[in-house]
């Protein structure tokens, strides 16, 4: 089994994924450059997060057009998994192989916190490891992650359950509602229909590991190895 | 071929909030005294030089990448081209 991460020029959780796959899961993964079109012997692949191209016209969408597209594309319609994590969400949204957008925060700051993340469908194979209704504590680092969608598709959403992650209170054991970023009904991630795409907001790779964690957990990992163990099937 | 100029405008359709702008109106303009504003909107500017045998034809090659490169996202945003040849 080997994975795939992709590195974009402004990357920079890249090798963050890199390490959680290799020394955390001991799985076989490498980085691949975007313009490299030989990605046919994965099995998965992950867009990490980071300011592909500066952020520049609008987070994401230069990725979008990158000569890589065309294989993440291939690797989506194989209904191989496809995970894009906070910039990497934002390329897949531009890219349109997710639905939505992604605007400038609501407070216009650019907001660095751990957050509450609550699983709102354990039946993908991002969340398999997970039970609907579980949160995670994991970074956010955005600038861009209001998500945005129009009542028509938000229904749609809801009616293919797309709806993956919602935003939940920072403090352990507490269940309010909790928005960030100004995000439509709070949403943290979501899928495709098929449920072999997602991208979410926060990073579950920044706290995959107990020692990085302030809740001194690594509920993160939960993400990595859904993925994982769906692959060997 | 003539030479143009291309201004793209990038902003958000009226029906998205746009925060930026509310601050701006708010907390700068209104607050020191221009009671007059109703209403700040952002948008992103883009000049393009570009090279077509007309005007009409030079707005057609804007818009077409427009929409081919998603230079907007039409879902949350829209976009308006102004021609002018350059000197």
């Amino acid at each position: 089994m080997k994975i795939a991460i992709v590195v974009y020029p402004g990357s920079n959780c890249d090798r963050d994924v890199l390490r959680i796959l290799n020394n955390v899961l001991n799985v076989e993964a490498k980085l691949i450059w975007h313009t490299d079109k030989n990605i046919g012997e994965f099995d998965g692949i992950i867009l990490p997060g980071g300011f592909s191209y500066g952020d520049y016209l609008r987070a994401g969408v230069i990725a979008a057009y990158s000569p890589i597209m065309e294989e993440i594309k291939n690797m989506a319609r194989e209904e191989k998994p496809v995970l894009g994590i906070c910039n990497g969400f934002q390329i897949l949204v531009e890219a349109g192989l997710l639905p939505g957008a992604l605007l400038r925060n609501i407070g216009l700051k650019f907001i660095c916190k751990w957050v509450g993340v609550k699983v709102e469908n354990s039946d993908t194979i991002f969340t398999r490891h997970m039970k609907k209704d579980d949160v995670q504590y994991m970074p956010i680092a955005h600038n861009e992650g209001r998500y945005f969608i129009d009542e028509d598709n938000l229904k749609e959403l809801k009616r293919h359950n797309q709806i993956v992650f919602r935003y939940t209170s920072p403090n352990k054991g507490e269940l309010e509602d909790y928005n960030p970023n100004g995000s439509v009904e709070g949403i943290a991630g979501v899928c495709n229909d098929k449920g072999n795409v997602m991208g979410l907001m926060p990073h579950p790779e920044r706290a995959s590991e107990k020692l990085l964690s302030p809740y001194g957990d690594n509920s993160g990992i939960n993400i990595f190895s859904s993925i994982i163990s769906s692959i060997g099937e | 071929m003539t030479m143009f100029l291309v201004d793209i405008t990038i902003e958000n359709k009226p029906t998205i909030r746009d925060p930026e702008g509310e601050v701006i109106e708010k907390d700068l303009m209104v607050r020191n005294g221009y009671q007059q504003i109703r209403g700040v909107r952002t948008a992103k500017l883009l000049k393009l030089k570009l090279e077509a045998k007309n005007e009409t034809a030079a707005k057609e090659i804007a818009a077409k990448m427009c929409d081919d490169l998603r230079i907007y996202n039409p879902l949350v945003s829209m976009c308006s081209i102004s021609v002018r040849v350059s000197d």
